[in-house]
């Protein structure tokens, strides 16, 4: 697994995971984003925000090439969208488990590693050994050994979150793609899960690309976000984006971005309801 | 059923004796390991897949396939095998929902079943005159089976039982955790179908023992209790093809030496191991908690 030769260099020298130029998807005829233009380094903590509806699962998909693009171009890890999916770990949107699922959290981690080989394990290998120690490293690694035998629909829903980003991890990827893995967390939960990702990336040298509905989770620890709206899209520093101006410009409408004293920041003046909410791959 | 002179004793080894002295216990011993194997493996996934009533269904679908079979003339196993085949293409051309369960699915099964219901009180009524044959087909015939039906059961079983073992993982996968298997590469929708189709060949082979309605017997009930006493995945498939075998076995023994019917054994003892099953897990926190957790 290792990394694809020949990435792509920025012109400022760092190494890009993903590039889209002009990028654009057409979801059932309706244009969900259009003339898209993203840089995400190698290694760093880039979000994704912004309101409901505007396509940002529908970039998470696309860069694993689940999604064709329309037009424009997108490089992933130094080649075309779904050709590095091996050095990707993804965790979807909104994914819980039944609560009468009798699989156990290592089992759903193990399946991240060798779910998709054919034919049956053989028995006492040394694979089996590697295979078992990497599980294991791995669950540590997010802090779940404790509850990792119990039934996954039996464990809350932070267990649930730190499982499945174990899961994504244990292949080693190059990049992370997160799927709103804090939404439905409360919000101590947002802030250990969001300060794990952090860990990760930086330890790991892992690129992440999370998709958040509030950026205060993880505002502190951001080198990039990718906000999409109706207007179009930005991307740069969460200093540089998150601000009046640019806000105004992409949600075509009078916004407002307001400092709290602990750091944390407000938007006022979005054209939604503060929804918990409902868009599927929007 | 009883068979004259047979008397169980306290001797196991005469009882074992007496229990194999007639060709067809053997057969139906080695008719009964064969479904039993079959459906407690192709059932295990069922279970786990949330997809009984389409298991349901497709053992139902017997019925009309081996009357519609009687009535042309026909072998009855192309009946069963035919019918239960084409009824999972058509469970797998029903679309449902993206994401995982099947919820959405079981109108469309609903309506599958009922039309073939429906087909095999037509082709009862066409075929006129065996009508004795309508409760061998709906409750099982395991002391009529012969040679070659063994060895049509172990063929049919094996390539079924191979095709799981070859995609065991991945569906697996796909059953708990589509989205991630999806991106992963793996084909869950041809999995779907594949699953759909061996459900369909080991629903149309229990049938040809135990009769439409109680294949049920074999497919969910060993699978259920396995899955109520282990969640460890391999342990788990372990014990549900050893409760399907010992249930089989000791319906066939039982049924030996007395007047009733074997699939009523069959189905008791299932249903016990549940009931159980079920207790035992009820119970086992509260044990557990007493004495020193072992992880």
């Amino acid at each position: 697994m290792s990394l694809p030769a020949g990435r792509t260099r920025a012109a400022g020298g760092g190494a890009l995971a993903v590039e889209v130029r002009g990028g654009a998807v057409t979801l059932g005829g309706r244009t969900v984003w259009r003339g898209l233009d993203v840089d995400i380094g190698a290694g760093e903590f880039v979000a994704v925000l912004g309101p409901n509806g505007v396509g940002k699962s529908t970039l998470i998909r696309a860069i694993l090439g689940l999604v064709p693009l329309a037009s424009g171009r997108m490089t992933v890890l130094g080649g075309p969208p779904g050709g590095a999916n091996a050095s990707i770990g993804y965790l979807p949107q909104r994914r819980s488990f039944e609560t009468g699922l009798r699989v156990r959290g290592v089992d759903i981690v193990r399946l991240g590693l060798d779910g998709d080989r054919w034919g049956l394990p053989l028995p006492g290998g040394g694979r089996r050994r590697e295979t078992q120690s990497r599980v294991e490293e791995v669950i540590g690694m997010v802090g779940a050994a404790a509850y990792a035998h119990r039934p996954i629909g039996e464990v809350s829903g932070g267990e649930q979150q730190r499982l499945l980003i174990a899961q994504a991890l244990v292949r080693r990827p190059h990049m992370l793609l997160l799927d709103e893995p804090l939404d439905s967390l409360d919000l101590s939960n947002q802030a250990s899960v969001a300060s794990l990702v952090s860990r990760i990336c930086r330890d790991e040298s892992v690129t992440v690309v999370l998709v958040a509905h509030d950026v205060n989770p993880i505002l502190g620890y951001l080198d990039r976000v990718v906000y999409l709206g109706p207007g179009g899209a930005v991307c740069g520093p969460p200093a540089q984006v998150i601000t009046s101006q640019t806000l105004s410009r992409l949600y075509r409408t009078p916004i407002e971005v307001l400092r709290t004293g602990d750091g944390g920041l407000v938007v006022v003046g979005q054209p939604e309801p503060p929804a918990y909410h409902s868009d599927r791959h929007g | 059923m009883a068979v004259s002179g047979a008397h169980l004793s306290w001797n196991l080894a005469r009882d074992v004796h007496q229990l194999l002295a007639f060709h067809f216990m053997v057969n139906a011993f080695r008719a009964g390991g064969i479904v039993a194997v079959a459906a407690a493996l192709t059932g295990w996934f069922m279970v786990l897949r949330r997809q009984a009533f389409a298991g349901h269904t497709l053992a139902l679908v017997g019925f009309p396939g081996a009357a519609g079979a009687l009535w042309l003339g026909i072998s009855v196993s192309w009946g069963y095998f035919g019918f239960c085949t084409a009824a999972a293409l058509v469970i797998a051309a029903v679309p449902h929902g993206d994401g995982h369960g099947y919820s959405q699915e079981s109108a469309g099964i609903g309506v599958v079943q009922a039309f073939a219901l429906a087909s095999g009180f037509l082709f009862v009524a066409l075929h006129r005159g065996f009508l004795n044959g309508v409760n061998t087909l709906l409750f099982g015939s395991f002391l009529g089976v012969t040679d070659h039906q063994v060895v049509v059961l172990l063929i049919v079983a094996a390539a079924a039982l191979v095709a799981l073992g070859i995609v065991g993982r991945p569906l697996l996968f796909a059953s708990v955790d589509q989205s991630v298997a999806l991106a992963r590469g793996v084909p869950v929708r041809p999995l779907s179908l594949l699953f759909l189709l061996l459900l369909g060949l080991t629903a149309a082979e229990v049938s040809q023992i135990t009769g439409t309605l109680l294949v049920f017997a074999l497919l969910v009930m060993p699978a259920a209790t396995a899955q109520l006493l282990t969640i460890r995945p391999v342990l788990s498939l372990a014990l549900s093809v050893a409760i399907a075998l010992v249930v089989t076995w000791a319906g066939l023994a039982v049924a030996y030496y007395s007047p009733y019917p074997i699939g009523f054994f069959v189905t008791t003892f299932g249903f016990a191991a549940y009931v159980v099953a079920a207790v035992v897990r009820r119970l086992a926190p509260a044990l557990r908690s007493r004495g020193p957790v072992t992880p």
